[in-house]
């Protein structure tokens, strides 16, 4: 299934590529695609693995980038 | 402004004063109440990048810009240099503020371009009209869309006169006038008239969706110089951190003064960000492409943006590009044969059996063909064959029947037959459909088709912004296709194509090119393979055509030539504010890492070369956007 984030207050494009790339080497999840200026996150996930995929997702962004806020679309 | 960026300014605005405070006190009342002062200024300021950084190091990222700005300052204090230290958090925020705002800014004018998604649809059911999601309606559906409001769906207009303003999705200020059976699209704003509208496609599929979805997935598709900048942004920071350890190691160990150096190795570490680049440069390409999106011109990447910088060879396909597409029969020929047998009625039984065979192909000539004759329903053609680049076979009251170009009647009629199809001006006046049944020669009949009004002034204007060479395919006779070339100021054209011959064409006008690319415009219907096939395949008038918008790297709204041209300058210039804004940030920031090795270069400097030229180098790409 894709799944699509707003990443609320995402205020710096290169930590967009490091929660990108930490994303994408979740257990699942493929073509994981952070986009900085509109503040989307789209990724492919096997379906199985959703809902443990969502959890370590939002673990990264708020390792990554603490202000963050993650709103799933 | 976002809630995060009101509270970071109010406590810039407390350090700031605390931070005063402590200047005059440590200079006119104690060095120890000054410098607690100083702290307090400190901790308020950076409180977040503290924050930050004491998360990102428990989690082992050492290249984090936070820690990196709180080792630089501490380094400062560890020169004596409280004042410095206090100063260079203060304005490293006051800058990082000013790059949220900018950006901040720069999404908010970029959503207002985009902002042709409707909000509701009014649709009519049996209790009544109802607003729901435009997502919610169903095609057959009738919506009821007053003045003022938003075409939400695609559709045809069953009831009302009204005019259409049509500006968001083509660039075109003139309104439209609409009226029962016009198909309207969506993302338009109904001007006058209250009108009710029978849905054609749901809104996935609905031309303001596709719009939608293509300009955000523009910015995945990158350009060179963006992959460059994430390249670089990998490196960069890692780099610039060693050689300011090196710096602080070797000039200590060789001068054994300390302090310079290490004040020298934290400068590095200010600028050891690679934000401004990282921002400015996929905002540049997203500004360009929201810029020509608002003049109705699609370009779907930053890479296809970069190629359309490059072009300098245009190559048109000439139905539905420089001429009209809509075709209409001229005059009709009918062979002595036919006269013959037929007499006065020659004409319109000639016109009718080419109309049968036809029936059923797309082909815009076909369809003036059928529209011009009266078949009734009695009457129709079977076993119908489409040749490709030839015409059409059929057999009607079993009879076969041939209709289309020369090269068809070459196939199907005898030496002596074939010299009565000759006539001499007719190749000049346009495309001729010939017909003939059972290896008889019966006729002819012209297609007129127009050459669209300022075409010849649109290609003029090619050349001036920088496009040398322009080509023209055709199906069309060598005759018909000089016509139409010279009249528009195309001094190269092949003629007598097939669909597959086009791309061949193409592909041997790349292979010819040593620098410089090659764009291919059409208006998508037969030329899909070509539009794929080339640099960069430009479709126009794609108002609502789907395979068009599919297959096309550039997709034109309207069907103006001039946006060509115009296509190409948007392009040039957000290329150009790339290059500025790689220069720029790239020079500044040698520059000051230069002097920082050397002694010259202050802290001051550095915070400058860090968050100064980002927000220098956001406002420059917002340039972009205003195309």
């Amino acid at each position: 299934m894709t799944r699509t984030f707003i990443l609320e207050d995402l205020d710096c494009a290169h930590c967009a590529q490091k929660i990108q790339d930490a994303v994408a080497k979740i257990d699942g999840v493929s073509d994981c695609k952070v986009t900085f200026l509109t503040q989307k996150m789209v990724y492919n996930v096997e379906d199985a693995k959703n809902e443990a995929a969502e959890k370590e997702m939002r673990k990264i962004v708020k390792n990554t980038e603490p202000d963050v806020t993650v709103k799933a679309v | 402004m976002t809630k995060k960026l009101k509270k970071k300014i109010i406590r810039i605005g407390i350090g700031f004063v605390l931070f005063v405070a402590g200047i005059l006190l440590s200079r006119f009342v104690n060095e120890w109440v000054g410098l607690g002062f100083y702290i307090a200024a400190y901790i308020t300021v950076g409180a977040d990048v503290l924050k930050n950084a004491a998360v990102n190091i428990a989690h082992g990222h050492v290249f984090d810009e936070n820690f990196l700005m709180i080792i630089a300052t501490l380094g400062a204090v560890a020169c004596k240099e409280y004042t410095e230290a206090v100063a260079v958090m203060l304005f490293y925020q006051v800058g990082e503020c000013f790059q949220s705002y900018a950006v901040n800014k720069s999404r908010k004018s970029i959503r207002a371009l985009m902002s042709i998604r409707p909000d509701f649809a009014r649709v009519v059911r049996d209790d009544g009209q109802h607003e729901v999601d435009p997502s919610e309606v169903r095609v057959g559906d009738v919506i009821v869309i007053r003045p003022g409001e938003r075409v939400p769906l695609d559709g045809i207009v069953t009831e009302g006169i009204s005019s259409l303003d049509t500006a968001a999705i083509t660039g075109e200020s003139l309104p439209k006038d609409i009226s029962v059976g016009t198909n309207i699209v969506s993302g338009c704003v109904n001007l006058s008239g209250v009108i009710t509208v029978s849905v054609t496609n749901e809104f996935a599929q609905s031309t303001v969706a596709k719009i939608l979805n293509l300009v955000e997935e523009a910015s995945s598709k990158k350009a060179k110089a963006e992959n460059f900048i994430t390249v670089f942004a990998r490196y960069y920071t890692p780099i610039v951190v060693c050689s300011a350890a090196l710096l602080a190691l070797v000039g200590s160990l060789v001068t054994h003064d300390y302090m310079t150096w290490i004040y020298r190795a934290m400068t590095f570490l200010l600028i050891s960000c690679p934000c401004a680049l990282v921002i400015s440069v996929p905002l540049s390409f997203f500004g360009g492409i929201g810029g020509a999106g608002k003049k109705g011109i699609l370009i779907k990447g930053g890479n296809y943006m970069e190629t359309l910088s490059e072009i300098d060879t245009v190559v048109f396909d000439k139905t539905g590009t420089i001429t009209k597409g809509n075709f209409a029969t001229g005059e009709i020929s009918v062979s002595q044969f036919l006269k013959d047998t037929k007499h006065e009625e020659a004409e319109s039984y000639l016109l009718k059996m080419a109309a049968l065979c036809e029936a059923s192909s797309n082909h815009p000539i076909a369809k003036s063909i059928v529209s011009a004759a009266n078949i009734s329903g009695d009457e129709s053609a079977f076993d119908i064959n489409e040749l490709a680049g030839k015409g059409v076979s059929a057999v009607i009251k079993g009879e076969k029947w041939y209709a289309g170009n020369y090269k068809l009647m070459a196939d199907v009629l005898p030496e002596e037959e074939l010299s009565l199809t000759s006539c001499h001006d007719c190749l000049e006046r346009g495309t001729v459909v010939y017909l003939a049944k059972d290896g008889k020669y019966m006729g002819h009949i012209h297609i007129v088709d127009e050459i669209k009004e300022g075409a010849a002034d649109a290609i003029k204007a090619l050349k001036a912004s920088g496009i040398f060479d322009t080509v023209m395919l055709t199906g069309d006779n060598e005759e018909s296709a000089k016509t139409v070339a010279s009249s528009v100021g195309i001094k190269r054209f092949l003629s007598n194509l097939t669909p597959l011959d086009k791309v061949t064409a193409i592909e041997k006008l790349m292979g010819n090119k040593e620098k410089g690319k090659i764009a291919f415009v059409g208006d998508g219907i037969n030329d899909a393979p070509v539009l794929t096939r080339a640099d960069i395949g430009i479709a126009m008038g794609a108002m609502g055509s789907d395979a068009a918008i599919e297959a096309a790297d550039v997709v034109i709204m309207t069907d103006e030539l001039s946006k060509i041209g115009e296509a190409k300058k948007i392009a040039k210039k957000t290329l150009r504010i790339v290059k500025e804004n790689i220069v720029f940030a790239l020079g500044v920031k040698a520059l000051v890492l230069i002097l920082a090795a050397v002694g010259f270069a202050s802290m001051w400097a550095a915070i400058f070369a860090d968050v100064g030229v980002a927000f220098l180098a956001i406002m420059n790409s917002m340039r972009a956007l205003k195309a």
